[in-house]
């Protein structure tokens, strides 16, 4: 398949683009840190988004969605990216239907994806348990008893977590191996506490102690947490690309008006220089991640080292392109008023989410054998 | 089945019955490249053989019109071939400076006359071509060339000398920048002008590089005649086919090495050189480098798709050319570094040794050439920032 959008995909992202900067630009985040929002994202917004059918884009049609698509929630990604906008559209609208879609029981399917799609019902992954991303140690324990299962534990940076009607839960069974489990949030023993993260989203601690858990509520296994982590990392790159390019962008905008020794700064190569390796370092970065969403799309079955590779690079860019931001914006950019620095705190989090780019270039190497 | 279809299965039956076996090796050496040319050294019958075959059906250039010798195929049928070509790991039947970087500006600048003179040859890989550009003092200011060409009525008379010549002890012609109107802008007087380098008055001098190699040379002229019908473009307007031609040997310089990088992995090479600890490269640090780098590769390979596909859709390639030769080569230089590391004592073998006579180390010194010829990396980035960002300067 080609790497290049087609018309309705332009479409849809020309429309994200209108929608979010007209409805949600950085200044949205702004007045929710401001008023003190204690949720961390508008459930009006919410609404709108709904309406156009963000949501509905990655569940099929069987069950109450678009059946659009990776690279078109891809897209959204990207465009929030921009705009900096806190929804639920990772966690809930990508990875939640992505993973009940495919790990799913036909009657978890039935219950799940047409709420996932009218956006009624939002989900969270309770999977990270210390500081650092290592989806293969879990403390969290999921116990059998009676045909049941009870589970106990703890999980940090569950994004989402403040207003998610359900969690997807990591636990390690008896057999040592590492299940996925749909608990409500209203479940007894579930323990909600929000924090608020650098950026202003908002995430959660959540405390399982002795939630019953039924047998139903288990994910298909094997590999389901893997997957799920990989299609995260995946709209995390997408959104990643859109950040760098909206940084690109404002900064050049920047060194084109800034005007010293009587000159537009961006005359001088010490600054020109560095601009052009950014333009190519997120050259390269578009085409990973439309490569990403198309094996996505295409059903690969192993995705694994496509995820990280994506990860790793768009990290590095990312984080690059935001730093440099702040820096060609000079003392300006030091400041709160100045948004540019919004965008590294975003970056920030991002990437420290379900893996940073040296747990992803780390797995990447072990995938390919060194 | 649909033409593209037969056209496939029809060509790969050719193949399996022209291309001879020892053309479905990789390279063992450098000599194994068919640079063709009237005084061609053939490592083999079937070399020779392999560059006559395809050439008869115009095949070492597939996409170039087929009145001139060319294989007339469009971009899908062109992909269909190369698809064939590359299933059966056949090596390239000819290379030279007449497909990759003259061929593109006469078929788009030059008269009926000279295509006809002049592509056929390079179709059947009879001559080859050197160029004719950077000068001892133009180097990135290209444009102020002082390598002179004075009216004498019916022909011009040349004088001056030329730097980096690749292969110029070897070539047949030579497509050169000179200046024809030494009062005008720098950009305003100069012609792209194409002549036999066995004419009196041409003499080369190979460059001895640091890698122990002489791929150039400094290449002298003394009065050369240089018939006025061999003008590509407009007099003095030979700036704009110089500029067009850039674009392409950019792109080229910018993807040779990443088909380098398809040949073989790094980190198998890094493998077995160095070993593994509990599944993981021994040195630890050197590990995320060559991930770095891997990561790297693909993301170009991918980038270069991309554009290819941008330019199927519609979009044109322009100065983001700059970017891919700017990358590539970094790439390249990245990844020699790393083979080198990876090396260590053996790579510093020049002379016999494990070393297939100093093979690595004089390909690590060769690189370091890649971020300077055909426009430094600072160049590329100048044009990068200026005409893709919009940076004022």
């Amino acid at each position: 398949m080609a790497l290049v959008l087609n018309e309705e995909q332009v479409m849809l992202r020309d429309a994200a683009r209108d929608f979010l900067t007209a409805r949600a630009p950085v200044e949205h985040l702004r007045s929710l840190r401001d008023a003190g929002n204690s949720v961390g994202y508008s459930s009006e917004l919410w609404a709108e988004i709904v309406d156009m059918g963000w949501a509905a884009i990655v569940v099929a049609e069987e069950h109450g969605g678009l059946g659009y698509g990776f690279a078109g929630i891809g897209l959204l990604l990207e465009e929030s990216g921009r705009t900096l906008t806190p929804t639920p559209l990772l966690s809930s609208s990508m990875v939640a239907a992505a993973l009940i879609t495919r790990h799913g029981s036909d009657d978890q399917k039935a219950t799940y994806l047409p709420a996932l799609a009218s956006g009624e019902h939002l989900l969270a992954l309770a999977v990270d348990e210390g500081t650092q991303h290592d989806p293969t140690s879990c403390n969290t324990v999921a116990v059998e008893a009676a045909g049941n299962y009870s589970l106990n534990g703890s999980k940090v940076a569950v994004v989402d977590g403040g207003f998610a009607n359900t969690f997807i839960v990591a636990a390690r069974k008896s057999d040592e191996s590492t299940g996925l489990f749909l608990v409500s949030a209203n479940a007894t023993g579930v323990k909600v506490d929000t924090v608020s993260h650098l950026d202003t989203h908002k995430a959660a601690t959540v405390l399982f102690a002795d939630v019953e858990v039924s047998a139903a509520a288990e994910l298909a296994m094997p590999d389901g947490l893997e997957f799920m982590l990989d299609v995260a990392r995946i709209g995390q790159a997408a959104e990643l690309l859109g950040i760098a390019q909206e940084v690109l962008e404002r900064t050049m905008t920047y060194l084109k008006d800034r005007k010293q020794f009587g000159v537009a700064i961006g005359v001088f190569q010490g600054l020109a220089h560095r601009a052009a390796n950014l333009y190519t370092e997120i050259e390269l970065c578009k085409s990973v991640v439309l490569h990403a969403l198309r094996e996505l799309d295409a059903g690969t079955e192993d995705i694994a080292a496509i995820a990280s590779m994506a990860k790793a690079k768009l990290a590095e860019t990312a984080h690059l392109a935001a730093t440099e931001g702040i820096q060609m914006h000079g003392g300006m950019g030091m400041t709160d008023e100045c948004e540019i620095g919004f965008f590294l705190k975003r970056c920030q989090i991002v990437e420290a989410l379900y893996g940073d780019r040296y747990f992803h270039l780390d797995r990447y190497a072990k995938l390919s054998g060194y | 089945m649909s033409d593209l279809e037969s056209f496939r299965l029809e060509t790969r039956d050719w193949l399996e019955e022209n291309c001879p076996k020892s053309m479905r090796t990789p390279y063992e050496s450098d000599d194994d490249i068919c640079w063709g040319g009237r005084n061609a050294k053939f490592t083999s019958d079937e070399q020779r053989l392999w560059l006559q075959r395809m050439a008869s059906r115009g095949w070492t250039v597939p996409t170039w019109p087929a009145e001139y010798g060319g294989g007339g195929l469009d971009r899908e049928h062109a992909k269909v071939l190369a698809d064939e070509l590359s299933r059966i790991h056949a090596r390239p039947a000819l290379m030279s400076f007449g497909i990759s970087m003259l061929g593109p500006a006469l078929l788009k600048f030059g008269t009926e006359a000279l295509r006809q003179q002049h592509i056929p040859p390079i179709v059947r890989g009879e001559i080859r071509w050197a160029q004719g550009y950077s000068e001892p003092n133009a180097g990135s200011d290209l444009a102020s060339l002082q390598t002179r060409a004075d009216d004498h009525g019916d022909h011009y008379k040349v004088n001056g000398s030329k730097i980096w010549t690749s292969y110029g002890d070897k070539g047949d012609w030579m497509f050169c920048l000179v200046r024809t109107d030494s009062e005008a802008r720098k950009h305003e007087g100069i012609s792209f002008v194409l002549f036999d380098m066995a004419t009196p008055g041409v003499s080369t001098k190979p460059i001895l590089l640091i890698s122990g190699a002489s791929p150039f040379t400094e290449t002298f002229f003394d009065d050369v005649r240089v018939e006025k019908d061999q003008v590509v473009g407009e007099v003095n307007k030979g700036w704009t086919v110089a500029k067009y031609l850039l674009t392409h040997e950019r792109e080229m310089i910018g993807e040779s090495g990443v088909s380098e990088a398809g040949s073989a992995s790094i980190s198998e090479i890094a493998v077995r050189k160095m070993g593994l600890n509990n599944g993981v490269l021994k040195n630890t640090m050197l590990r995320s480098d060559i991930a770095k780098l891997e990561i790297d590769e693909i993301a170009l390979d991918l980038t270069i798709q991309r554009a290819r596909d941008e330019v199927k859709a519609g979009a044109s390639l322009g100065a983001q050319s700059s970017m891919f030769k700017y990358f590539g080569t970094e790439l390249n230089m990245r990844r020699y570094e790393l083979l080198m590391a990876i090396g260590g004592l053996d790579a510093l073998d020049w002379d016999g040794g494990e070393n297939a006579d100093g093979l690595l180390p004089k390909s690590w010194l060769r690189t370091k050439g890649n971020s300077i010829e055909g426009g430094t990396s600072e160049i590329q980035l100048n044009i990068i920032a200026k005409r893709i960002l919009g940076l004022p300067g």
